[in-house]
């Protein structure tokens, strides 16, 4: 038996607190009211030292000591926004951001994900989202369509990773303005046509998401009242 | 039943036996790096295969409702390599990260000038980041390399009471439970322990500080030893409570030593979202 989590209803930027979506004074504020008095305090502490001492200093910087035990310091559930903000008291440049990914866990290398649209301005990241997206971990692949891969992701890419999605289970409600770029998106539109015309055929079930998605891509109407009346 | 195995190789097995182990009550799992068969040939590919095992695998068992933590070491076998000893450079930065509860496995195969090396190397790393360690006691010349091994960790920083000696039989039992270690039984199906002789051992030695694991593997080996051995413990007339401390207890709190042990995402339900181990295509 496959123990199947139920698939999360919310938008995650209606999520207060999700740290790819948050910005990182508001994600401290609203870390550190739920931390307990040691993590918080170790929190602070993590921040300082980054702060003070970013960039490369030996075989591992202390900022970097504190993203590793960040999950043992303040719990699983509060590492990724921790590992974030740390990242960003840092200031992580993409080199440095591209180096703690190689050398992470899959926990390490989702907080990296999700710090992008915070430290790098420009596409210079994308193949840390391309490499998430080529792995089968569902918390890597949805961490990868986060705000910086919405941005950043070409077309095809793109589509692959919403279909890839609706392979492997990962709600599209993770996926960040996926309104705005499946719009009058006709390719994608084929796509997930024929993958629904694949499942029938099989006799297997249609992933529900996928009539959500192509409902988003109808394209606009002709009288200018789509969603921004933008042509994709 | 709650179940931890404290020694498996879940890179070499398949989806059915984690579907296999929750079914018996296998929730916690420690895998240590160990030897693929295969020989290394470069420090990069223990690279690799350390990533997995803080990656890939433990989303993969939380598939299956199964926490997953890991030991990571230079194996004793490849540590007569010359090729492969230049991992030992690479290990400090993974003795860091959340869910290595240990280093492992280590300890002697041939008892090699090599083979002294890397494990007081290595038991120096464990008691430099706060770690027990797993020591693997050798196939060939058993008492004899469990005498030794027990030397060795006698000389080094980390106390015995931080240390599992693992692979041990009714000829090893007794001097290593005199050292003060922990004592780890691997029980396969027709090598090492089988479930009578490892009752016949709790009989005369206690279940204290006693953890049983499968050490399941590539070779002939059964992941669901561990539930057959609580069956028979409960069989002979152990009692549940006898059972859980072997099976659960101890085994949570050799690795808890390590400060890194996360079992809660079994209590809150909280694994990985989404559903799997689809691979696109299918």
């Amino acid at each position: 038996m496959i123990h199947h989590r139920p698939p999360t209803p919310a938008d995650p930027a209606a999520r207060p607190g999700h740290p790819a979506h948050t910005a990182p004074a508001a994600l401290r504020g609203s870390l550190t009211a739920r931390l307990d008095d040691p993590a918080r305090a170790w929190l602070d502490r993590a921040l300082d030292e980054a702060a003070d001492h970013p960039g490369t200093h030996g075989p591992i910087s202390v900022w970097e000591l504190r993203l590793a035990e960040a999950g043992r310091r303040c719990g699983t559930e509060h590492a990724d926004a921790v590992r974030v903000l740390i990242l960003h008291a840092a200031r992580a440049d993409t080199a440095a951001l591209d180096r703690v990914y190689r050398q992470g866990t899959a926990d390490e290398r989702r907080a990296v994900l999700h710090a992008l649209p915070h430290l790098v301005p420009g596409p210079d990241a994308l193949h840390l989202v391309e490499d998430a997206l080529r792995t089968n971990d569902t918390r890597l692949v949805a961490a990868a369509l986060g705000p910086y891969g919405a941005r950043h992701l070409g077309p095809h890419d793109w589509r692959h990773a919403v279909l890839k999605c609706l392979f492997t289970g990962v709600p599209v409600d993770e996926i960040t303005d996926l309104a705005r770029r499946a719009h009058g998106d006709t390719e994608l539109a084929r796509m997930l046509g024929a993958f629904a015309d694949e499942r029938t055929a099989a006799g297997r079930p249609v992933p529900g998401d996928l009539y959500r998605v192509l409902a988003l891509t109808a394209p606009p109407h002709a009288d200018g009242t789509g969603i921004d009346g933008k042509e994709t | 039943m709650r179940i931890f195995d404290p020694h498996i190789h879940m890179t070499s097995r398949t989806t059915d036996d984690y579907e296999a182990m929750h079914e018996a009550g296998v929730r916690a799992v420690v895998e240590p790096a160990f030897w693929l068969g295969q020989p290394r040939t470069s420090p990069a590919t223990f690279l690799d295969y350390f990533d997995s095992l803080l990656g890939w695998e433990p989303f993969r068992a939380a598939q299956y409702g199964i926490a997953h933590h890991c030991a990571i070491a230079l194996n004793p076998k490849e540590a007569n390599d010359p090729n492969c000893t230049p991992v030992l450079d690479h290990l400090p930065r993974y003795l860091l990260k959340d869910r290595v509860v240990a280093v492992g496995e280590i300890g002697y195969d041939s008892m090699t000038p090599a083979e002294d090396l890397a494990l007081e190397h290595q038991l120096q790393l464990a008691a430099d980041h706060g770690l027990p360690a797993l020591v693997h006691t050798p196939h060939r010349d058993k008492l004899a390399g469990l005498r030794r091994t027990v030397e060795v960790v006698r000389a080094s920083e980390l106390p015995p009471e931080r240390v599992l000696l693992d692979h041990l039989n009714e000829t090893t039992v007794k001097e290593a439970k005199d050292s003060g270690a922990w004592l780890g039984f691997s029980v396969y199906p027709d090598t090492k322990m089988d479930e009578e002789r490892m009752v016949a051992v709790i009989k005369a030695f206690g279940t204290e500080k006693v953890l049983v694991n499968s050490a399941a593997d590539w070779g002939r080996s059964d992941p669901l030893k561990t539930r057959r051995v609580a069956d028979a413990l409960l069989a002979a007339g152990f009692g549940e409570d006898d059972v859980d401390l072997v099976l659960w207890r101890n085994p949570v709190a050799f690795y808890g030593l390590s400060g890194r042990l996360d079992l809660d995402s079994l209590t809150t339900g909280a694994t990985h979202e989404g559903n799997s181990i689809l691979r696109g295509g299918e």
